[in-house]
């Protein structure tokens, strides 16, 4: 066990936080040995929330697996090792006119990571999840032996993959596609929704926009409860830009990199100072032009142009709830939640509201409706209002995105996501089970 | 500028960290190391992510008489060499195992010097170049802890520093790297102070930097510069004693 040093783990939350074993492997070949011991959990870049990448037993830290391997410049397929980040994809092939088809809101996430999270962007209603644009994986199994799965070949193991938390083996290699762009620029358009309705009919009529997402007051009330800025997307054609920027088209300004530098005082977020916040934002939005030109980095990452923005929640680090609701269910469950939240005061700056598409992996998250994600400071408050959301969220159809989970009960998952069981079974059929375990899977019964 | 360079020791992370850092800039990079078949995928990876050439040279730094071919195979000679070669080997086995201390006496003086000085001849004759040996702060002054190791890196050291001297208006430039702690695959498991230990990037872009502006001998961190300094000026009777000496 000499390749393993204990270190303090926690996921992009710090919440929870605890000490355990870690490998760096260099190399694919030398996973194999590391996984004999049973309990291990593959770890990206760590921006899971909560304890999704922490082994039950041990964590291999994939990022040293960082190779690109091979590029088809004609149908822009990538094939590199689990540990390269989103980040790195696009500071490689942005110049030359490709960009990932799904990203999540951080660039700084691996492809491993991605795949096994399923994560989606803001273009998950018409487009999909990562996974639709994984063309295949190389897994490694519970007995050591590296697998190609893909929707021909180990078609099964591909599936639970995508969205399998980890649990399935680990990803060591993939393929996947990403799609022409003319240029590195996204033309915005800002609606401002009144309330919940509204919001959600911005979402309905903007169907065919390439992007969509709303940020979401979630302290409004009354009239005014779901008050939303709409914001949907397209990418920007070379001819379409301003003749200055013609000339470079991949070319964006350089943003400025800030830090947060210590631990916000915990008592910093607090109902007056994010009513406040949320206040001024909206009114910003009402004033602000209706369409804008934004470079590709600030449109998709305007968190990471703040490193450890997590620190702002203080040292006792922050949760997330984030449930995809039915269509048919969404606005009452979503009406629910956003009552409960905003009753309880304990509105997050970052809440966001997205249109899903339909479900397509076997175990993914999305599933056709909206989904709602809200950021809290982790303390006892918090985590007794996340239980009731969690309860209005399963009663309303809903499911949970594991992502983001960091405190949620198996009771609670298997009620509201009759997958897991299929998922677990699964698990113990192919003896994954003991071989891959997370601190989330124990917890959750996976 | 777009030399192309050549980095011995492929494999180190700190060599692999150098030929990502000359090939963001553009230039070509050819690695060698033995088993250089195995270094594929980092080939590859520095290929497509700075859009550069990039090949593998099978080369064994020990293999003396196989010195002379594997330097004449590449014509042109690169515009710029980098030896990354080197082992910390074992101190105690070093202590009671002659051979396995003239294995590391070799490999972190002998064959990175051998292989410069080949290098060396065929830039001069070609009017230019440069030649980069990544030695250590080890070998500034001998430890209980790593003398083997040290010495042989004071031996290289020195043998850069003469070959700077020698090569004086050749047009052919010798620099010198000296990192302190850097966190590789070589000390790995080992408990390095943070603020003294640096990454393979850092020790890249030292050396990009030092290559960019003709430096002579440099450090990766610049504190270890004055560490280095006073280390020097502790009389022997006191250095013994010390928690550094020992």
């Amino acid at each position: 066990m000499q390749d393993f040093r204990t270190e303090e783990l926690a996921g992009w939350g710090r919440y929870p936080r605890c000490p355990g074993p870690v490998a760096r492997p260099r190399h694919a070949e030398a996973v194999g040995a590391l996984i004999g011991a049973g309990g291990v959990i593959a770890r990206g870049n760590g921006r899971a929330y909560g304890d999704s990448a922490m082994g039950a037993a041990a964590t291999l830290d994939l990022r040293r697996l960082n190779r690109m391997l091979s590029f088809d410049d004609q149908a822009g397929r990538l094939v590199a090792e689990a540990g390269v980040l989103l980040g790195d994809v696009i500071a490689t092939f942005l110049p030359r006119g490709w960009f990932p088809w799904v990203t999540p809101g951080t660039k700084f996430v691996t492809l491993g990571g991605a795949i096994a999270a399923d994560v989606h962007g803001k273009n998950h209603h018409r487009d999909g999840a990562f996974g639709t644009f994984v063309d295949w994986i190389d897994v490694m199994g519970a007995d050591g032996e590296v697998v190609r799965a893909s929707r021909d070949e180990n078609s099964e193991l591909f599936a639970w993959t995508l969205g399998g938390m980890g649990l399935t083996g680990v990803i060591l290699r993939a393929a996947i596609r990403l799609r022409p762009v003319e240029s590195g620029w996204i033309a915005q358009t800002t609606i401002p929704a009144q309330n919940l309705a509204e919001a959600m009919d911005a979402f309905e009529a903007a169907d065919d926009a390439s992007y969509s997402v709303a940020w979401i007051d979630c302290l409004a009330s009354g009239a005014a409860l779901g008050r939303s800025l709409v914001m949907t997307g397209e990418h920007v054609q070379a001819d379409d830009l301003p003749p200055d920027r013609r000339t470079h088209p991949y070319r964006t300004p350089r943003k400025r990199q800030l830090s947060m530098p210590f631990d916000a005082p915990t008592a910093a977020l607090n109902r007056f100072s994010v009513g406040a916040f949320n206040a001024l934002y909206w009114r910003r939005g009402l004033r602000a032009p209706r369409k804008a030109l934004v470079d590709w980095d600030s449109y998709f990452y305007p968190l990471d142009a703040i490193l450890g923005w997590n620190r702002i929640y203080g040292r006792r680090g922050f949760v997330q709830f984030q449930c995809a609701l039915p269509l048919n269910a969404s606005e009452a469950g979503l009406r629910a939640l956003l009552s409960e939240t905003a009753v309880a005061g304990q509105g997050s700056i970052l809440a966001v509201l997205k249109r899903f598409g339909p479900q397509q992996s076997r175990f993914s998250f999305p599933m056709a409706g909206y989904t709602l994600a809200l950021d809290f400071p982790a303390n006892a408050r918090t985590l007794a209002l996340l239980d009731r959301l969690d309860a209005i969220a399963a009663d309303h159809g809903g499911r949970f995105y594991l992502a983001k989970d960091a405190r949620l009960s198996a009771a609670t998952l298997h009620r509201a996501d009759p997958r897991a069981a299929a998922f677990r079974a699964m698990r113990r059929e192919t003896g994954c089970d003991r071989a891959f375990a997370s601190a989330q899977s124990e917890r959750l019964l996976l | 500028m777009t030399d192309t360079v050549l980095v011995l020791g492929g494999r180190s992370d700190i060599g692999r960290a150098v030929a990502h850092r000359f090939a963001a800039a553009g230039h070509p990079v050819a690695l060698a190391a033995r088993n250089a078949p195995d270094l594929e995928a980092d080939r590859a990876d520095i290929a497509i992510r700075h859009d550069v050439e990039a090949t593998l040279h099978e080369f064994d730094a020990l293999d003396t008489d196989a010195l002379g071919d594997f330097v004449d195979a590449f014509d042109p000679v690169p515009g710029i060499v980098v030896s990354a070669i080197g082992a910390m080997g074992d101190q105690t086995t070093s202590e009671t195992d002659p051979a396995a201390a003239a294995q590391v006496m070799r490999i972190n003086y002998e064959a990175p010097a051998q292989v410069l000085e080949l290098f060396a001849a065929r830039m001069a004759a070609r009017g230019g170049g440069t030649l980069v040996g990544i030695s250590s702060v080890a070998g500034d002054r001998g430890r209980a802890v790593n003398y083997v190791y040290g010495s042989a890196k004071a031996g290289f050291t020195a043998y850069l520093s003469g070959l700077r001297n020698r090569l004086w208006g050749t047009g052919v430039h010798v620099v010198t790297v000296k990192p302190g702690f850097v966190e590789t695959r070589m000390t790995e498991g080992m408990d390095l102070p943070g603020a003294l230990t640096a990454r393979p990037e850092a020790v890249a872009e030292t050396i990009f930097q030092a290559v960019a502006r003709g430096r002579s001998v440099v450090y990766v961190k610049p504190v270890w510069r004055a560490i280095m300094i006073i280390i020097g000026a502790i009389p022997e009777p006191i250095f013994r004693r010390t928690r550094i000496g020992s």
